[in-house]
Formats: structure tokens, sequence, C-alpha cells
């Protein structure tokens, strides 16, 4: 990194918002899987629109690499910066434009925190539906980048159902504006194809979002079972019934005596092989009949216990204990692997079935906490990054577990994106054509290929694609 | 040049894979996914132009190529999975099969598209076109978990997959759906399913536009949301007046519960019909988008539908009018000259909402294309995105018009 550039971006930003002194740095070497880190040479966070086009338009005059960073919540090694990448740190973009009640719009800058949404909405009785775990920490752009998911998300649809709009800046600092504040397009979607890109297309400057008006009624259901193989039969039976709950989160043993021995701990059945939370919502009416219904479905699949929250602390309670399980986690070791990974929902009981076996083959600790409604698994496996010979298992266990899922059908991630972590499996998901054209479009945004560089496409598994011909 | 097309088509495929259409131009009938791979890179090592369709219901099949490439022949329904709720089928399977076959199942796609119901899947995902139920259920996209496209090369890529939540990779299979097969051709869809709702209403209450329009704000504002809000003009409804649709679906409690918040949140006079009436209703104002030579639709939202309908009034003759009134969204059918259109899609980008051309004959869809007036950075973007997936130009489609 020359010092001529670092003053230029200095000029740009001011010299506090500039980065370079190892310890200034450390904080970015890691998102929030600790399998991974990396150094950037230096960091810079601009403090409003104009300042990070300038950024990105230096960059790319300089022929500079870039990584672009919210709240670095992020669990697949994603905004990680090495070599002579720069991180671009969004978090002083944090405005909320415009809240439009009468067209339930939301239009905020990349790096507003999710859950400071749904507050500011509030007072309209409307929220933001997407409730990754970590909505009190992690930022929109970061949640478009990944196509964040959440609880939530069974009923109301991930991030990509809930962005209208976005202006963005491409890596060589061009401008677009895809999509329209009714979510229809200008041409094909490319607001579809922009989210989820993981960064690799550009950085959005402005998100347009769909807002929900808030449910009449909630009602949060608990229900312990003997088995998770029974639970996983209930949440089948609770959608054939029709029923959308809102949402339908399992927690294993491992799982819930963790969190029951935390500062998180819910009351949840610490003998039970799994606990079932399932929400419904809507009108007062039909939330009250969809509960019995829920109810009975989870007594027919053999409930030994079922809770009903009645008030909205008790709800809370309920659900803080999940939203936590990840942090209570922590008490079992060291570091956590939270793992992310998607079956069809009827392969459920048999993936877990594998994915304890796996964990037993490999002699390791995994607690399970997932989105059991979508089939979006998340294995958490518990250890010690300082023993090279346990991450390596640790490794071999991620592995067996991705292999698995795909061979019941599944994806790699339902969530958490590819990154650096999936990256090794993408040639299993994914034939060379295939990925070959997602490079294909990612010269499209990016040719010179300096966004977020050496994530989500594995080069050398791609059959070769050359833009305007055949190769 | 036709009989020469013709023979080499039917050498490849086999001869009762090709066949005339009544233009008497050639036209391939693959029957699977590597077989329109095979036909696409024959086009393209021959230089010859494809004019893709399906049952030709829908888009008009008149688009000058040197052969049709259709893709009734891909007809399976690969896969259904009830305990799931997803299913795999392949592009050229008609919509109305699909729907009798996912009900047997206890089933349904939450789609209700204009046109014929024997339109194929794959020209309802390829233009996603989506009907009333748009409001309820979402538009069309979220119904498609992954598929198999053919590039104009002959490449095939399988971007997604068969699970409902997924993000490997890039999601290619945004650019496609509503493409209008300029990136490809869509050969085989993994799409999610719902439970066929146990229970079903449907009430009317005829009007004036605006006493219409003030009531679905009403409704928006109580928190009335049924499966369907549509506003449609006296042409669609063949009625005296303009006519506010809802369609509630779901579990007895949950139709009943939203039937009576209906009638409590507005003045309105409320008729519910039996369900022969329900069907009859919903099937005429789908369908009559058939008779019609154009349709185009307008990403308006709920609150510009007032100004929008009465600026297309404005600017093309009367025609037959839908809009989405609580979610927004207007699609119009009807006749209407190029220069006027032109006229109406920039009135309506100064405000914000994209006008796209959903069908009409070729030479006006040559003319302002598909799409048009795109917004700053979208152009170059469109232009790289097409030379990538169909890099020679093989697939004949009027992305954005010849004046763009």
């Amino acid at each position: 990194m020359s010092e001529a550039l670092r003053a230029e971006l200095a000029r740009i930003v001011g010299p506090r918002w500039v980065r370079s002194r190892p310890a200034e740095l450390a904080v970015y070497e890691a998102d929030g899987l600790p399998t991974h880190s990396s150094r950037p040479a230096l960091a810079v966070l601009p403090g409003n629109r104009r300042e990070l086009v300038e950024v990105l338009r230096l960059l790319h005059l300089a022929s500079i690499p870039f990584v672009a960073r919210g709240a670095g919540t992020g669990l697949s090694g994603g905004a990680l910066a090495g070599g002579d990448a720069v991180l671009v740190i969004l978090t002083r973009l944090n405005r909320i434009l415009r809240l439009d009640p009468a067209t339930r719009r939301a239009v905020v800058e990349p790096g507003v925190v999710n859950a400071r949404l749904s507050d500011a909405a509030l007072p309209y009785g409307l929220h933001y539906a997407p409730d990754p775990s970590s909505q009190t920490a992690c930022t929109l752009g970061g949640n478009v980048a990944e196509n964040a998911g959440g609880p939530h998300c069974l009923k109301y649809g991930v991030t990509t159902n809930h962005v209208a709009a976005l202006d963005v800046v491409l890596p060589d600092g061009r401008l677009a504006r895809l999509g329209s504040p009714s979510g229809e397009a200008w041409g094909p979607d490319l607001v579809g194809l922009f989210v989820g890109s993981e960064g690799m297309f550009g950085i959005a400057l402005q998100i347009t979002l769909r807002l929900e008006p808030l449910p009449a009624a909630v009602r949060t259901l608990l229900a312990a079972f003997p088995t998770i193989r029974a639970a996983s039969e209930a949440v089948s039976g609770i959608i054939a019934g029709g029923i959308v709950p809102a949402a339908m989160e399992m927690m294993d043993q491992a799982c819930v005596r963790a969190v029951e021995a935390s500062i998180y701990a819910a009351g949840y059945p610490v003998d039970a092989a799994a606990v079932l939370l399932v929400e419904v919502d809507g009108s007062a009416a039909s939330v009250a009949a969809e509960a019995q219904a829920v109810e009975s479905l989870l007594r027919r699949h053999g409930a030994s216990e079922i809770r009903q929250a009645e008030t909205a602390a008790e709800r809370a309670r309920l659900w803080q204990g999940r939203k936590k399980a990840f942090g209570a986690m922590g008490r079992i070791a060291p570091d956590l692997a939270v793992q992310d990974a998607v079956v069809p929902r009827s392969a459920l009981p048999d993936i877990l079935d594998q994915v304890a076996a796996i964990a037993t083959r490999h002699r390791l600790t995994v607690a399970n906490v997932f989105h059991a409604g979508d089939g979006n698994l998340h294995p958490n496996i518990s250890f010690d990054s300082r023993d090279p010979a346990l991450v390596a298992r640790v490794h071999a266990a991620n592995r067996d577990i991705m292999h698995a899922c795909l061979a019941a059908g599944g994806s790699i991630t339902g969530e958490h994106g590819v990154g650096s972590d999936k990256l090794e499996y993408m040639p299993d998901a994914f034939d060379a054509e295939t990925l070959g054209a997602m490079r294909a479009v990612r010269q499209v945004f990016d040719p010179d290929g300096r966004a977020n560089p050496g994530k989500v496409i594995p080069l050398h598994a791609c059959r070769e694609w050359h833009r305007g011909g055949r190769a | 040049m036709s009989s020469h097309v013709l023979d080499r088509l039917r050498a490849l495929l086999g001869g009762a894979a090709v066949s005339r259409d009544p233009d008497g131009l050639p036209r391939a009938v693959p029957d699977s996914v590597d077989a329109v791979a095979a036909t696409l890179r024959l086009a393209e090592e021959s230089g010859w132009r494809a004019r893709v369709e399906g049952h030709g219901s829908w888009m008009q099949p008149d688009a000058p190529a040197d052969f049709a490439l259709t893709t009734r022949g891909l007809d399976r329904i690969v896969a259904v999975h009830p305990a799931d709720l997803v299913a795999t089928v392949e592009a050229g399977v008609a919509v109305d099969v699909l729907q009798r076959r996912l009900a047997a199942d206890g089933m349904w796609l939450a789609v209700d598209p204009p046109g014929r119901p024997d339109r194929t899947i794959g020209s309802v995902l390829a233009t996603a076109t989506a009907g009333a139920l748009r409001a309820g259920f979402g538009p069309v996209r979220d119904f498609v978990l992954g598929c198999s496209v053919v590039t104009g090369d002959g490449r095939i890529v399988r971007p997604g997959g068969t699970v409902v939540k997924n993000v490997a990779g890039y999601d290619l299979t945004r650019l496609q759906v509503g493409g209008f097969g300029a990136f490809g051709v869509l050969t085989m869809l993994h799409l999610r399913l719902r439970t066929r709702p146990q229970v079903e209403a449907t009430l009317l209450a005829r009007g004036p536009r605006d006493h219409l329009t003030s009531a679905a704000r009403d409704l928006l504002a109580a928190q009335v949301h049924p499966a369907a809000l549509e506003l449609v003009s006296p042409t669609v409804a063949a009625a005296s007046d303009w006519v506010l649709a809802a369609r509630c679906v779901g579990s007895e409690a949950a139709v009943e519960a939203e039937r009576a918040l209906l009638l409590g949140a507005t003045d309105l006079p409320w008729t519910e019909l039996d369900a022969d009436k329900a069907h009859a209703f919903w099937h005429l104002a789908t369908h009559a988008a058939s008779g019609a030579d154009v349709t185009l639709r307008l990403g308006v939202l709920a609150p510009g539908l007032d100004e929008m309908i009465d600026l297309v009034g404005q600017h093309l003759d009367e025609g037959l009018v839908w809009a989405g009134a609580l979610e927004g969204g207007l699609r119009w059918a009807g006749d209407a000259a190029p220069d006027r259109l032109r006229t109406l899609r920039g009135l309506a980008a100064a405000r914000e909402v994209p006008l796209t051309l959903e069908r009409a004959p070729w030479a006006l869809r040559h003319a302002i294309g598909h799409f048009g007036a795109y917004r700053e950075g979208v152009g170059p973007l469109v232009t790289q995105l097409r030379e990538a997936f169909d890099p020679t130009g093989r697939l004949v489609v009027a992305i954005d018009g010849a004046e763009a």
C-alpha cells in the first residue's frame, strides 16, 4: 500500500477514518466465523455516499482490490480482506433516509443496523421482517450482500423478497439505479441478481425496502419432544396441515442445555431431546384458531409438553433463548463454528442422525439450532482454535456435513453465504458450466475482479466463458 | 434456406421432432434439455436465429427468425414432493395441467397469470406475468427455486436448487425470471408450492373508481390483506362500473376473520359470490387479456394508482385495466401505437414507474422493446449480460427496442 494512496484516501474521508496500524486492523481480521482470518492492508471508513464513491473511484484508478464490510457479523468468512486489499467499512453510512407508511417503503443507507429499522417503523405499525439472529448488530447492507434470512423468513421471505430497489456503485465507481419503489424492474431483475452477490458486484449506496404491518395478534408455542425425529415430523405435519407459521425453530438438547446454563436461560425443558418454537401471527381470530390447530398437531406428533406464551414478555423470553443460542454456546468451548446448510424439510430427521454420526466419528460436540420450517440447519461445532488437530477435525466434519446435505438434495448454505468458508464445496454444488456463468455475470459488474476477490466462485472449477464470444 | 434448416434440424433431432409452423417456418420440438442445447449449438455454428416459444398462446409467435424453437416437447412433470411443497417441471408444461396434478396431492402453485389456461409455465416465468394473487403470495419470481436454462450458444446452466432456502452462488435464476428469454431458454424449473387452501371466498364491490381506490386505502390502513384485492375496469368485468374484487383463501377461521374485517373496514356494498360464480369471475378477469393485441404492466405503488390509470387513459385508447389495490401494479391490455407507448413510458419513468411491454405484435415489440427508459447505469449492464448469455445473438428477443 503506497503512502500516496493512503494520503489520498485520508484526503477523501479525513485522516481519522483511515486505519493502518496493526493494532487497529486486528479487529477486522475475522467476521463471526472464527475459522477464517486475514488482515487487510488498510481500512477506510467513508462518512457519506460521496466519499464512498470517491474512494471506489480512487481504488479503481490505482487497481487496488477492496472488500466491503458492515458490522462484521457475517458467518462465512466473507468480509475478509487480505494481501493489498482495502477494507471499505460502511458503518458510518447509517441514516434512514425515508420511511413512508403509505407505501410501506423505507430508504436506508447500507450501514443502518437491521433492528433499528424495525424500531423506527414501530410507531407506524410496521416492521422490517427479515430478522437474522444478529439483528441488533448486523447492517442492512450486509443483509443485502448475503441475502440474509432469519426465523421469521418462513412466512415473510428472506432479504431478497423485501428489496425493491438499490442504488449501487459498481467496482469501477460507476453508479447504477436498479429496481423501482414498487419492486418492478427496469429490465431484467438486476435487484434480484445483486442481492446475495456477497459484495462482488459493487456496494449498495441506498436500499429501498418493503416494510410489513405488525400482526394484530401473535402466539408463540413451545413444545418439547422425546426425539428429534418426532419434532421434525411435527414440523412437516404443521406445514402439510396448510398452516404457514411465522416461524418454526428447533433446538436440540445440547443447544437447550447451553442456553439454560447461560444468562439467556429461557426456561426451556432441559430433559427434552428437542424443543420446537412455533409462532403464528395474523388477525386475532385466525391466530387463535391456528394456535389451536398447531397445538393439536404437536400433541399428535408426540409432544411431551406444550406451553403457550401469553404475554409479550413471555414471548420475548422464549425468543431470547433462541436468538442468543449462538452466544450461549460460547460457554461450551472458546470457539464456535456456526454452520449453515439446507435440506428438504422431509429429510430433516435423517440428516440430523447423520450429523450426529459425523460428530461422533470426528470426536466433536455438535449443537443444533435451526430454522426447521425451511429445512435450514445450523449444526454448531464447539472447539478451541488454538488446537490445530482439533481445527482439522472441525473442518473434516464440516465437509462431511456439507456432502451429506448435498446428497440429500440440499444446499451448502441457506442464509450465511459462501464467502471463503464454502468456496471448496461450490464445485460439489454446481457444475463447471454454471460456475462459469456465475463468473461471467461477475465480470459484467466487475471486469477486473477487484470487489471481494477470491470469494464465492472457485475460479479453477469454472468452465471458461468470454463476454461477447465463445471461449 | 428454410428447407436446408429443416433438413439439418431433422438430422440432429430426428424427423418427428421437427415440423413447420403455420407460416412454413421450420419448428424444432426438442424433448430434452440436452436436445435444446444441441439445437442452439447447431444454430450457433450455422448462424441461424431462433424464435423461442411455448404454445404460442401468450407472446405472439411472430418474431423474424430462421426457425422456431418450441418448449412444447418439454412437457414432463418430473417430480412432485408434497412433504416438501416443491416440484420440478419442464418449461413446456401447461399451467392448467400442472395445477390439476398438484391439486391431486392437495397443493397448488399460487399464481393466476393472465392469458389462456394452457399457457406454458415457462412462458409465465420468462415474462414474469403474475395475476391478482401476487398481492397475497408475491411476484412470480418468489416461486422459483432454481432452473435449467440453455444459453444462446447452447450452454446448459443450472442455478439455484430444489430447496426453499438457498444462497449458494449468485442468484442467476432471478435474471431468467422476467428476462423474456433474452438470457437463455428456460427448460426446467424448480417450483415452490403451497398447501391448497381449505376455504375460499370472493367478494365484489361495484362503484366509481375513486370510491373503490379510497376504500382500498382504508383496507390497507386497517391491515386487511386478502390474497387478492384487484381493481378491474368495467371492460374487464363486463359490467357498467369498476369492480373491486377480494379473494380470501386459507383456513376456515382465517377466511371468516378476513371476511368480517373486509365488511367492517369499509362502507362498500360487498356481494359474496358462490363458488361457481367466483370461479367464473376470476376466469373471466384472468383470461380477458388474451383478447387484446397488446398487454403492458406498470410498476406503480398503490397510492399512485389513480394518477397512473388517468395517465394511461389520456395516452392510450380505452382498454382493459387490472390494478392491485393493495400492493400496486397495473396491467393494461388493448391496442396501441408505438409513439404513444413511448410517450407513456417516458411519463411513467418520470414518476419512477417502469413500463414493461408484456406482449405485442413483433413490429411493436421491436419498435419499443419489452423494456426501456432505463435508469442510470442499467442499459450497459443489460447489454453485457445479454452478450454473456447470448454472445452472437441467436435468440430473437426485442429486449429494449430499436430506439433504445
